[in-house]
């Protein structure tokens, strides 16, 4: 039986949204941009699907922006304000815990000349709104802070950062990838003035996401060519990818009372893994215990590898995260538990746990039931052998 | 695991195997040390990006889970560091033997134990396991000229008893060929020759990262004490050396001793370094004791060095002296001394300073 609790990492295309798509990738497979039915045709796709978006964001579809998802809203946010600004003043903030994106994109910046804040955050992952506004100066012209953290699910408390910002006049782009699926998203309350999310994060498709640029905000496009998307974002557009994204949305938001319930449902689940993993010894919830997403888990334990963990969950068939970056390229320990001041034997040993929409009860204890066993065998597998007689050969 | 042809047919034979009912096998690649990304290493080295890459193709290919293992820190203190202190004492590290000994047949060992549940590890050396006699017995390989025993003297008898060498018993050229029928994506990836954490084989460069060493020049001088040039730092030589001594004499000079204390190097005519034994400490025995207090074995001092013949007697809990029918040349300190006999290998040491 497989489980999955990595929806933190992804989620599964649902049914209907791929219902959606399949006519943009069939018949309805036009160019929004030519000036035939067939590309009318895709148009209407994606301005249908442009319209979904912004409701759900409280803003106007023209001040949505199409892109290849979030890595790709965070360079035209982050490089597209500081460079149209930049006569105006070369300074950032932003805080330690940020997604890769973010941090690389402004120690790119950094290179350029750009100084950067990055506020400290406490040991949940939040980072204080005072904090940001008295980092905020003069030369100033954007702040970059993440609606909810990828690792820990804690959640920043934006809209008074957004509130600081509009007072300090400083543009606001928050990250809100992880958010999308069950936190509030209007805009104005938040009062962001760029704020990011990712399809495949909210059971839509992977390779796109979409940008609210607020309007009135001066932004120089990443990728130049054509007008598309009022010539913010050149490119043919991804109409099947759109019409993903905005049926997505609408199936995990539209219906206010069912995002309420599934939310309340999620923390229900929530708590009863955080009840099952409280009982096995050396190990400690990571992330603010109630401002969290209410379907992430993050845990780290003693004397274990994460990676390890992940691997004997992989092989009886859940499938989790230690929630750092542990692509081929580095094992760098997780920047964020660094920055939240978890000591590096607990970081070693992190797991991320991240339920979603079809995720039951049953498949909750089954892997509260393996991380136990897991844990343990690979802290008594982690002890050097004591010396006994070797075993007889076993058909070898 | 490693991304090279050896590890991969190792793996697909495993895996073959499993699918005739065998045991369930699962593919892991080790993370050494950083990958140093473009621009470092010249050509696609040991544990870089691509190498994690092709082995986890090959993994995709023959059907079996892939994960990635960490094992930096552990590494960098008992390899990485082991390496570059033994060079600041003098002497010339064995890393792959010690790798092997404490790292691959060790501590990841352990960990796939605790992570994958398994019950024991496969590599693609070159060399064999058998039981015999009521014993686990470290064996050559069928191939002699690719025979890795001479790196895995270190093993013990729970250990063996847990540990598979699927290519033992193939030439390389056949393992080449099986990876070409199997269409395994590494069937054509070049040997790797150097030492993985080595970047183009320049450990200079390492030895002043790892220790901030950068050598302190010092006189090269010969048996007698004459000064004969100068070099550029003791732990930049190995005891066998001749190149990049900068000496012009009628005659080669060869690195025949290395003093830290005094900062000497010292060379020697190759008929100099040739020697009818030595002294080696830190010994072990695969059966988990010596045949005797006093035995006749081959030894061989290098990796591909020929093996001579030799008497063997033990000195305390730790050491042997050797005596070698034939002259040895170049015996380094540090470098393992591993015995054999007729097809097994019994053991070793590490070879001592005079």
């Amino acid at each position: 039986m497989a489980i999955y609790l990595d929806h933190a990492a992804t989620t599964p295309l649902r049914p209907e949204v791929l219902e959606s798509m399949l006519p943009y990738l069939t018949e309805h497979f036009g160019n929004p941009s030519s000036l035939h039915a067939a590309g009318r045709r895709a148009r209407q796709g994606l301005d249908e699907a442009r319209e979904t978006v912004a409701g759900v964001l409280g803003a106007k579809p023209r001040e949505i922006v199409f892109t290849s998802g979030a890595s790709e809203n965070t360079s035209l946010a982050i490089n597209g304000i500081t460079w149209a600004a930049s006569a105006r003043g070369r300074h950032l903030v932003t805080t330690a815990i940020e997604h890769r994106a973010v941090l690389n994109t402004c120690a790119v910046l950094e290179r350029h000349g750009f100084e950067v804040t990055y506020l400290p955050v406490d040991r949940y992952g939040q980072v204080d709104p005072d904090a940001v506004a008295n980092a905020i100066g003069p030369h100033t012209t954007l702040v970059a802070i993440g609606y909810a953290n990828n690792e820990v699910g804690t959640v920043q408390p934006i809209a008074q950062i957004g509130a600081i910002c509009r007072e300090r006049k400083v543009a606001l782009y928050t990250d809100a990838t992880q958010a999308a699926a069950s936190l509030p998203l209007d805009v104005d309350s938040l009062q962001v003035d760029l704020f990011g999310i990712a399809a495949h994060k909210v059971e839509g498709p992977k390779g796109v996401g979409a940008l609210f640029v607020r309007q009135g905000t001066n932004l120089i496009p990443q990728q130049q060519g054509g007008s598309q998307e009022r010539q913010r974002r050149a490119g043919t557009e991804n109409v099947a990818g759109a019409v993903g994204l905005g049926e997505a949305l609408r199936l995990a938001r539209g219906d206010a009372e069912r995002l309420a319930a599934e939310n309340e449902r999620q923390r229900g689940l929530r708590q009863r893994l955080t009840h099952r993993l409280e009982g096995i010894p050396d190990g400690e919830l990571t992330g603010h215990p109630e401002a969290r997403l209410p379907n992430s888990v993050s845990w780290a334990f003693r004397g274990v590898e994460g990676g390890d963990l992940v691997a004997a969950l992989d092989l009886e068939g859940v499938a989790a995260s230690t929630g750092s970056a542990c692509t081929s390229g580095s094992a760098e320990p997780s920047h964020v538990l660094a920055a939240m001041g978890v000591p590096s034997d607990l970081i070693r040993g992190s797991l991320r746990l991240s339920m979603g929409r079809t995720t039951t009860a049953a498949a909750i204890d089954r892997a509260a039931d393996l991380v136990a066993a897991s844990v343990e065998r690979v802290r008594a597998a982690a002890q050097p052998a004591a010396a006994d007689a070797a075993p007889a050969p076993a058909g070898a | 695991m490693s991304g090279g042809v050896d590890s991969s047919v190792a793996a697909a034979l495993l895996a073959r195997d499993a699918a005739a009912g065998g045991d369930d096998v699962v593919g892991v690649w080790m993370r050494t040390h950083p990958d140093r990304g473009e621009g470092w290493e010249p050509r696609r080295g040991c544990c870089s990006t691509e190498a994690a890459d092709d082995a986890r193709r090959v993994a995709q290919r023959i059907g079996i889970p892939f994960f990635i293992l960490n094992v930096e820190p552990e590494f960098g203190a008992q390899v990485i560091d082991a390496f570059a202190e033994a060079y600041l004492g003098g002497t010339t590290p064995n890393p792959c033997q010690a790798c092997n000994q404490k790292i691959k047949f060790d501590l990841l060992a352990r960990r796939a134990v605790g992570a994958y549940g398994a019950a024991g590890v496969a590599t693609g050396h070159y060399a064999r396991v058998a039981h015999r006699d009521g014993q686990w017995r470290l064996l050559r390989a069928v191939d002699e000229a690719k025979d890795q025993t001479y790196f895995l003297w270190n093993l013990d008898q729970s250990q063996l008893a847990t540990t598979r060498f699927p290519l033992g018993e193939m030439t390389k050229p056949q393992v080449r060929q099986l990876a070409t029928e199997m269409e395994l994506p590494t069937a054509a990836t070049p040997e790797s020759q150097e030492i993985c954490f080595v970047p183009a084989g320049d450990y200079r460069a390492l030895l002043a990262e790892r220790t901030a060493y950068v050598g302190e020049s010092g006189p090269i001088v010969d048996g007698a004490g004459r000064r004969l040039g100068t070099h550029t730092g003791f732990a930049h030589y190995t005891v066998g050396q001749r190149r990049g001594l900068g000496l012009t004499a009628s005659e080669p000079h060869y690195v025949r001793e290395i003093r830290p204390e005094t900062n000497e190097v010292v060379v020697g005519s190759r008929d100099d370094l040739a020697a009818r034994g030595f002294v080696a400490d830190a010994r072990h025995f695969v059966a988990g004791a010596p045949p005797a207090e006093r035995f006749e074995a081959q030894v061989r001092i290098r990796h591909r060095a020929p093996e001579v013949n030799c008497e063997v007697t033990l000195v305390g809990s730790e050491r042997m002296v050797v005596e070698t029918a034939e002259p040895v040349w170049a015996a380094a300190p540090g470098q393992s001394a591993v015995l054999y006999l007729g097809d097994e290998c019994l053991g070793g040491a590490r070879i001592a300073r005079a």
